[in-house]
C-alpha cells in the first residue's frame, strides 16, 4: 500500500529548530512502523536517526509518538494506522536528534528509587522461598522495559520534568511488593517527596501508552495506599 | 577532540555476559572497571531469551548435574569439550540461585522453590525421557535476568559508557591492553588503555533473512578481532530455531512445546513422531529444524506457498497459555494476527545462535592458535565467546547458563589477572586504524549502498548457507561474499553529520557481518561431514575419523586460512544421536 509519513527532524548541527519531512512510500500493511522507518533510511534518506534494536518489543529502544499516541515503532503495523503516518519523539526529554531524545533525566529517575533488591540477611544455600500468590502480587510490574512511553505520555512529567514519572514508580512497586525484599522503608521515602508518588493526578495516560501492558495507575495506587498504611 | 580512559578491567557489551563479568570484576576490591555498550543497558537482547536457564536443581523431578552434561555433550553432537560441559553443569546450579539472591523474580512451584519445565534436549537419566530443567519467570526469563543484572550494577555503582561502537582492540606484543571506540554522540574516538578487556557482545544473526536477533547483532567483536590475527572457532554451526514467527523470525520460546505444543505439517501430522520417537517435539533445535525443512520439502508445508509449519497449543488450557506464555501470545497476535489460544500458529526456522565464537580456554581466556596460547589481557563471554560448551549444536536454555557462569569467570579472571600486572604502554597510533575504517567509509565513491549489500548478503546466506548445505551452494556463497565485500569498498554514508551518525555506524557493521559470514561459509565449505547444525547434503553422516575436531578460521590477506584442533573428550564416547 502507498502511505505518507510526516518526520519531525532536528539535526543540532544544522538546524535551529524542528522541522516535518514528508515521505511517500509503498510498504506492506504487515510491516511495522520500524520497517517503515528503515526503508526510508535504506533507500530514501540515510540521515534519518531513530534509535532500535530488537525489532518487537522487548528492548525498549524505540518509543515514539505515532500518531499522537505513544507507542513503540516496532510493536506497531501499518494497517493498524492507515495510510497517513505521523511520528515525533516522545516529550518533555531533550531531543538530540529527529527522534532521538536524552534519556538520561529518565534513568535518573529510575536509579533515584533504589530499582535494585534489597535484603541483608544471610542467603540461603539454595532459593529464597516465595509461593506463586505473593510472586504474582507483582508480576505485571516485573514486564517494565524502560522504554519511556509512560512517563513520556504523563501531563504532570510534562509540566514538571523533575516528577520522578510512572516508570520510576512501576519498578519501585516491583520491589516493594516483592515478599522477599526489605527495602520499602527508603524506598517510600524518596516516593514520599514533592517529586514523588503523590505528583500523580491518575490522568491514565501512562496506563494507555504502556506497550507492555502494565496496569500502571492501578500500580501507583496500590502504592499510595502502601505509603498511607505504613504512615498510619 | 580525543579522549583517553584508563581502567583495570573493560567489559565490551552490557548483556547478560557483560553485566554479570562486570559484577564480578566490580567484587574485586583492588581494579576498576568500566562497561561500554553500542546501546544503553538494558537494550541488550539477552533480554529477548524467553524459555529458562537450565540447572539441575531437581525442584520438579529427580535431576542431576552429570544428566545436564550429558544431554549437552551428547546436544552438541560430541563436539563439546566434555569436561567444560561437566563444569557448566554443577557450576549453574550455584549462579541460579545467585540471581534468585538478586531478587530475580522466577515463577514458583507450589512449594514456593524456582519453577523447572520441560525443554528439548534435556532428559532424565541419559536420554530416557524429558525432564524439567529449566528455571523460568514466564516466557521473559532473559528480560528478568537483563534487568536484574542491570539493577546490580546500579546497587554497585558500575561505570557505563553506553552508545559507544568499539571498532578497535589495542593488541600489543601478543597482548591485549585495552579498545578503541567511537562515541556516536559526539563522533568522537576515546581510546580505553586497559590491563583486562572482556569482549561479551553477542552473535552475528543479522547476516541471515530470517532471524530472531535484533538488528544491533552484527558480530563487530568476532569481525574486529579476526582482522588481528585472532581466529574464529566453529563459526559454522549456526543454530536455526525451528519456531520462528512465519517471515519476520521473532522467537516463539521452545518452552511452547515445553508446556505440551505440539508442530503439525499441513496434514496435521505431529511429524516429529517419525523423526524422535521418544522425546518427539523435544527434540534438539538442529533436528527439529531440519524435519520442518524436511517436510515443507516434500509438499507438507501450510499456506499458500506451502512454505510453514503449524505451532498447535490450541490444546492447551487458556489460563496455562496466559500465565507461562504471555508474551509470545501476544507476539503472534500483533504481528500475525493469529490468537494461539483458539488456532495454531504459523512458524519456519529462524536464524538464532551462533555456537562458534572468539576461542577461549575454559577460564574465558583468548587464545590465539590450536596449541591453547593465550592472548594476555582477553577474555570473552556469552555467545561472541566460544569455550566449546555448545559444540555443534546449543541446547535451549544453555545460553542464560552460559552468560551466567562464564560472565562470571570472566569478571573473576579478568580481575585477578589486572590486580596482579601493570599497565602495559600502548602506542601513539592506537586509533589509525578506527580512524582509517571511518574516513574510507565517509570518502567512498558512493556507488553502491549499504542496504542493498546487506539484503543481497541475507537473502543468499540464507539460501546457500542455513539448515541445509552443499558444496556447490557453500562454494557459490564464497564467491558472493568475495563479490559484496569488493562492491563493499563504494559504500559511503549520505550523512555528514558527528552527532548520532547512526548510518555510518551501519555502514561500519555491515562491514562486520561480512567478515563473519565469510568466516562461516569458508568453515561450512571446509567441513565435509553433518555434525549438529551442520547439515551437509552430499556427506550426511557424521565422520567422526576425520571431523572430530574444532574449527580456526584466521584471516589470510584477502582471504582466509583453516585450521583444526582437537575436541576434549571425556567419559561420555561418541555414539550416533538419536532420541
Amino acid at each position: 500500500m502507498q502511505i505518507n509519513v510526516k518526520i519531525k527532524r532536528f539535526n543540532p548541527e544544522s538546524d535551529s529548530r524542528p522541522y516535518w519531512s514528508e515521505y511517500n512510500l509503498e510498504v506492506r500493511g504487515s510491516d511495522r512502523v520500524l520497517d517503515v522507518l528503515n526503508q526510508i533510511k535504506w533507500e530514501m534518506d540515510g540521515s534519518l536517526t531513530f534509535r532500535r534494536s530488537c525489532a518487537h518489543g522487548i528492548c525498549g529502544s524505540d518509543a515514539m509518538l505515532i500518531n499522537g499516541v505513544n507507542r513503540l515503532a516496532c510493536k506497531l503495523l501499518v494497517k493498524d494506522l492507515g495510510d497517513s503516518i505521523s511520528i515525533e519523539p516522545i516529550r518533555g526529554l531533550p531531543v538530540l536528534k529527529d527522534l532521538i531524545v536524552d534519556m538520561e533525566p529518565f534513568f535518573d529517575s529510575y536509579r533515584a528509587i533504589m530499582p535494585y533488591f534489597v535484603n541483608e540477611d544471610p542467603a540461603p544455600p539454595r532459593e529464597r522461598l516465595q509461593s506463586p500468590e505473593d510472586r504474582e502480587i507483582f508480576d505485571a510490574t516485573t514486564k517494565c522495559i524502560l522504554c519511556a512511553a509512560c512517563t513520556t505520555s504523563c501531563p504532570v512529567f510534562w509540566t514538571n520534568g523533575r516528577y520522578i514519572g510512572p516508570a520510576a514508580i512501576v519498578n519501585a512497586h516491583r520491589f516493594v511488593f516483592d515478599s522477599r525484599d526489605q527495602g520499602t522503608p527508603q524506598r517510600l521515602e524518596v516516593l514520599n517527596q514533592s517529586t514523588g508518588l503523590w505528583r500523580c493526578r491518575t490522568a491514565y495516560n501512562c496506563t494507555e501508552a504502556c506497550p507492555r501492558d502494565i496496569p500502571i495507575t492501578e500500580a501507583i495506587e496500590q502504592l499510595k495506599r502502601e505509603a498511607m498504611w505504613r504512615r498510619a | 577532540m580525543n579522549r583517553a580512559h584508563k581502567y583495570d578491567v573493560i567489559v565490551v557489551g552490557a548483556g547478560g555476559a557483560g553485566m554479570m563479568a562486570a559484577r564480578y570484576a566490580a567484587q574485586n576490591p583492588n581494579v576498576s572497571v568500566a562497561v561500554i555498550s553500542k546501546l544503553y543497558p538494558t537494550r541488550s537482547h539477552t533480554g529477548a531469551a524467553q524459555g529458562g536457564v537450565g540447572a539441575a536443581l531437581g525442584n520438579v523431578s529427580e535431576d542431576h548435574p552429570e544428566w545436564h552434561a550429558f544431554d549437552t555433550i551428547k546436544g552438541g553432537d560430541y563436539l563439546t569439550d566434555q569436561d567444560v560441559a561437566e563444569a557448566f553443569a554443577e557450576e549453574v546450579i550455584e549462579a541460579v540461585y545467585e540471581l534468585e539472591h538478586m531478587g530475580l523474580p522466577f515463577s514458583r512451584t507450589p512449594e514456593g522453590r524456582i519453577a523447572q519445565r520441560k525443554f528439548g534436549g534435556h532428559t532424565r537419566e541419559f536420554g530416557k525421557s524429558a525432564v524439567e530443567r529449566a528455571c523460568y519467570a514466564a516466557d521473559r526469563t532473559g528480560h528478568m535476568i537483563l534487568q536484574t543484572l542491570y539493577q546490580q550494577s546500579i546497587k554497585n555503582n558500575v561505570t557505563f559508557f553506553n552508545e559507544f561502537h568499539v571498532l578497535d582492540v589495542i593488541l600489543v606484543d601478543g597482548e591485549c591492553r585495552g579498545v578503541i571506540a567511537y562515541e556516536l554522540a559526539t563522533g568522537e574516538l576515546h581510546t580505553f588503555h586497559a590491563k583486562s578487556t572482556i569482549i561479551a557482545s553477542g552473535g552475528f544473526g543479522r547476516m541471515f533473512k530470517v532471524t530472531s536477533n535484533a538488528h544491533a547483532l552484527t558480530g563487530d567483536l568476532t569481525s574486529i578481532v579476526y582482522r588481528r590475527g585472532i581466529p574464529i572457532e566453529d563459526p559454522e554451526f549456526f543454530q536455526f530455531h525451528p519456531t520462528g514467527l512465519y517471515k519476520i523470525g521473532v522467537l516463539l520460546t521452545e518452552g511452547a512445546r515445553g508446556e505440551g505444543g505440539i508442530l503439525r505439517n499441513s496434514e496435521g501430522e505431529r511429524f516429529m513422531e517419525r523423526y524422535a520417537p521418544t522425546i518427539k517435539d523435544l527434540a534438539p533445535r538442529d533436528m527439529v529444524s531440519r524435519a520442518m525443512y524436511l517436510e515443507i520439502r516434500e509438499g507438507r508445508g501450510i499456506g499458500d506457498e506451502k512454505d510453514y509449519i503449524h505451532l498447535d497449543l490450541t490444546h492447551i488450557d487458556a489460563e496455562i497459555i496466559e500465565e507461562r506464555l504471555p508474551d509470545i501470545t501476544e507476539f503472534a497476535r500483533i504481528y500475525l494476527g493469529v490468537d494461539p489460544i483458539k488456532e495454531p500458529v504459523p512458524v519456519q526456522p529462524t536464524a538464532h545462535y551462533a555456537m562458534g565464537g572468539i576461542p577461549t580456554t575454559i577460564g574465558t581466556e583468548v587464545i590465539s592458535d590450536g596449541n591453547n596460547t593465550i592472548v594476555p589481557g582477553l577474555y570473552a563471554a556469552g555467545e561472541v565467546g566460544c569455550a566449546s560448551l555448545h559444540g555443534a549444536n546449543r541446547l535451549g536454555t544453555n545460553s542464560l547458563g552460559d552468560l551466567i557462569v562464564f560472565g562470571r569467570r570472566a569478571g573473576i579472571n579478568a580481575a585477578k589477572y589486572a590486580a596482579s600486572v601493570d599497565y602495559g604502554s600502548i602506542p601513539a597510533d592506537n586509533q589509525d586504524l578506527a580512524k582509517e575504517l571511518i574516513a574510507n567509509a565517509r570518502s567512498a565513491s558512493g556507488k553502491e549502498k549499504a542496504s542493498i549489500i546487506r539484503k543481497e548478503l541475507q537473502n543468499t546466506m540464507m539460501d546457500n548457507a542455513s539448515v541445509f548445505r552443499t558444496e556447490e551452494t557453500l562454494s557459490e556463497q564464497c564467491r558472493i561474499i568475495k563479490e559484496l565485500k569488493a562492491r563493499y569498498e563504494h559504500v559511503n554514508v549520505e550523512d555528514s553529520g558527528q552527532q548520532y551518525n547512526t548510518e555510518l555506524m551501519e555502514v561500519l557493521e555491515l562491514g562486520f557481518l561480512l567478515d563473519n559470514a565469510e568466516q562461516l561459509a569458508h568453515a561450512a565449505l571446509n567441513r565435509k561431514e553433518s555434525r549438529g547444525a551442520h547439515s551437509r547434503e552430499d556427506y550426511k553422516e557424521r565422520n567422526d575419523d576425520e571431523w572430530l575436531k574444532h574449527t580456526l578460521v584466521y584471516k589470510d590477506g584477502d582471504g582466509v586460512r583453516i585450521e583444526y584442533k582437537p575436541v576434549t573428550l571425556g567419559k561420555y564416547e561418541p555414539k550416533p544421536r538419536v532420541y
